[in-house]
């Protein structure tokens, strides 16, 4: 009887240390829900859903404080990606949020340019060149089209303009076939 | 003595229509009013242009400049003016339009200084460099640049060397009439590729369909060793680069990997002839045989400057009144033009007029039965009825590992699908959009480690700054403390908490007063900059406008109370 209750005592020590070693070694560092969402999220650090750029927005989604439609660059596509990882119901872009739009990148008219530098402050991912009474461009390929560089400006020389398609980036078309109604004999 | 042959599996044997456009010999096209030629003919960027609008040009003058080392340049198809330098609709399914340089022939036909190039006294990199300089790429019609081919590199050494003349598309003649009529330059082409790559052997696959050109492979190689034409069975797609090279070789080349690491690597035999004429008569490709067929009434192969409107050549061979659309390539890998007026291209090799009694048109799609006639019918080993559920359920991943990107687009699996399904269609939408999305994603990456990147840098910066102002702050206590009273400015405020109040707010004075003093001083001595190389008299009036400045000054130091 003593002996079971040892053997029994025994293997709970031994087990507990087990699990005490492997929950500590085997640690994983950050919240991977975190990781998934933000992979989701477009990048694009726009902050219209509310929170200042992507992962800050997955995190508030992963705690339950952010609702899943509040990402316009994302759009439709996106919000049912989160929904089918977070087995939530899919829900239309909130409209308090934004409008979903085609892909776009900024443009400086080089020539009203004033050099002022509060673009390049605003850019959250780095992509305008330019230094103080200098003229500021954008690096194309870089632009996430976020438009945080549009209001700053006080010279209103900063467009948006939609990323063309060209014959590289084009895609075939999802292949429609075309139903005839049969005209009645 | 004939090669033992190997098999590739699956293929179809459609009806090959060639006798219609070998019955004549390749004729020269005439020289259009305008001929707009593309810069991007090539895989790889697009060559910058070289010319302006109003620049004359002669023939065979580089007007495109191969961008990096993965395109090849383009060049003046003939002699003439340039007009325009503009976008304009190029002949590829999407109709979309690219930067295309517009010439306006004056007919002379004048060339450029052609300097022909004794090929065994040149280096394979020199070689390498004339070809990217002259503008060959592939001209079976995927137009990969031809020197990137002939890179050794660290993929091993190319021993064999294939050229392709199968030509396994139905309707296309143009191959079999250039083997035909040229064998000779193709045979010199084929030996500067050899030289280039150090092959030891060269195998020539033709179509057992072509006797001719067969003959006449085989007459201009009877001095060459090493060199073997070799008739391949007559078997769409035979003439697929993977499939060539199987064939002749029993190598199978899985995806992602090159001939090179094989040993192996394949040309057109069109390819090998416009490397004859670049290398030995200094003649870069500035045109391309192309076959104009179907529903035509005098079809036939003409020799094209690059460049000349589909519409001119159609003039030529007088389509039938019941044409109904015009098909770029042949009618199983081909597409149907948006338009008739787009320039001929180096992918250009057919132009096929499709009426609705040649190709009928097929029957509604139907459901996928799983009959599993397209998986015997894959050429790429693959199971399309598989590919197609997942494409059109847009589950891409799934698609991918069933390799969809294996699938060379063919059309094996849709011509025998009893279902009428435009398989092809269908997994052409889930390849270029799985590009897009790994695009999107190679994006999204990077954006996502520069905002990381810069909100690191905004902290540290803000962290330097604070501390620079703190150590500033310290040391000004410091300097003004040790100046009146050395011992008190350390004392730890705890102990002593309110004598010490009055003595900070006498060192706080201190330091406001040292720094309006540092701002007086600073204001007082801004000088004027960038006076070295002024004039004279700009001097004068810099040192009169400072000498107002100074009397303002002197004004605004003396008491405002005077005037009241």
């Amino acid at each position: 009887m003593v002996s079971a209750l040892l053997v029994m005592a025994g293997i709970a020590v031994v087990l507990g240390a087990l699990l005490g070693f492997a929950s500590i070694r085997f640690k994983v560092k950050g919240d991977p829900l975190v990781d998934k969402i933000d992979a989701i999220l477009p990048q694009t650090q726009c902050g219209q859903c509310g929170f200042p750029g992507c992962k800050p927005y997955a995190q508030a989604i992963a705690k339950g404080e952010a609702e899943i439609n509040q990402c316009p660059p994302g759009g439709e596509e996106g919000i049912r990606k989160l929904a089918d990882l977070l087995g939530k119901e899919f829900k239309p872009l909130s409209a308090e949020h934004g409008v979903e739009k085609p892909k776009q990148v900024a443009v400086i008219d080089e020539a009203l340019c004033i050099g002022c530098t509060l673009c390049t402050q605003a850019c959250p991912v780095d992509a305008i060149v330019g230094a103080a009474k200098q003229m500021h461009t954008i690096v194309a390929p870089l632009c996430t089209g976020c438009e945080l560089c549009v209001p700053p400006c006080p010279v209103d020389c900063i467009a948006m303009v939609p990323v063309p398609e060209t014959v590289e980036t084009w895609k075939w078309k999802y292949p429609v076939v075309p139903i005839k109604l049969k005209e009645p004999a | 003595m004939l090669a033992a042959l190997f098999k590739f599996r699956g293929g179809v044997k459609p009806a090959s229509h060639k006798d219609e456009s070998t019955r004549a010999p390749i004729a020269r096209a005439p020289l259009p009013a305008r001929l707009v030629v593309p810069l991007r003919q090539s895989a790889g960027g697009t060559p910058l242009p070289l010319v302006a609008a109003g620049q004359k040009v002669l023939k065979g003058e580089r007007i495109g400049a191969p961008e990096g080392n993965f395109s090849a340049a383009i060049h003046a198809p003939t002699s003439g003016t340039v007009l325009a330098v503009e976008s304009r609709t190029l002949p590829h399914p999407s109709g979309l339009s690219a930067p295309c340089v517009v010439i306006a022939p004056d007919g002379e036909e004048r060339w450029i200084e052609r300097t022909p190039v004794n090929y065994a006294a040149e280096s394979p990199d020199a070689l390498r460099d004339l070809l990217r300089d002259s503008g060959i790429v592939g001209l079976g019609g995927a137009t990969f640049p031809s020197h990137l081919k002939l890179k050794p590199g660290a993929a091993g050494r190319i021993g064999t060397l294939i050229v392709n003349g199968a030509e396994c598309e139905p309707w296309i003649t143009c191959d079999d009439l250039l083997m035909r009529e040229r064998a000779e330059g193709i045979v010199r082409g084929i030996a500067i590729l050899r030289h280039i790559a150090s092959a030891d052997r060269v195998l020539i696959g033709i179509e057992d369909n072509k006797p001719q050109a067969i003959a006449a492979m085989r007459a201009a190689t009877a001095q060459a060793t090493g060199v073997e034409v070799v008739p391949v069975p007559t078997r769409y797609p035979a003439g697929g680069e993977k499939q060539l090279i199987r064939v002749l070789t029993g190598i199978e080349i899985p995806y992602g990997r090159i001939g090179p690491e094989f040993g192996v690597q394949c040309f057109n035999v069109g390819t090998a002839w416009s490397a004859h004429r670049a290398v030995e008569l200094g003649e870069p490709l500035v045109s391309r045989i192309v076959t104009l067929t179907g529903n035509v009434e005098r079809p036939g192969n003409f020799e094209v400057p690059i460049g000349t409107p589909i519409d001119d050549l159609l003039a030529l061979v007088a389509p039938r009144a019941d044409t109904d659309r015009f098909i770029m390539g042949g009618p199983m890998m081909g597409f149907t033009l948006p338009r008739t007026d787009l320039p001929v291209t180096k992918a250009t090799n057919c132009i096929l007029a499709a009426s609705p009694a040649l190709f009928p048109p097929t029957g509604p799609e139907m459901p996928c039965i799983r009959c599993g006639a397209c998986t015997r019918a894959c050429p790429a080993e693959l199971q399309p009825h598989e590919l197609y559920w997942f494409s059109r359920a847009k589950n891409f991943g799934k698609a991918q590992e069933y390799n969809i990107f294996d699938c060379i687009e063919c059309g094996c699996c849709a011509y025998v699908c009893p279902s009428n399904i435009r398989l092809v269609d269908y997994y052409r939408f889930a390849k270029t959009s799985m590009r897009a999305l790994e695009r999107e994603k190679t994006a999204s990456d990077a954006a996502r480690q520069r905002f990381e990147f810069r909100n690191f840098r905004t902290e540290r910066e803000q962290k330097e700054k604070a501390e620079r102002l703190a150590a500033k702050t310290a040391a000004a206590r410091q300097a003004i403390a040790g100046g009146e009273k050395p011992a008190a400015a350390p004392t730890p405020a705890a102990t002593e908490q309110t004598p010490a109040l009055p003595q900070l707010d006498e060192t706080k004075k201190a330091l406001i007063a040292a720094a309006i003093e540092r701002a007086r001083a600073q204001k007082e001595g801004v000088q004027p900059k960038n006076t070295d190389n002024l004039a004279p008299e700009k001097l004068a009036e810099i040192r009169e406008i400072e000498a107002r400045r100074a009397k303002v000054r002197e004004i605004a130091k003396t008491p405002p109370e005077e005037p009241v």
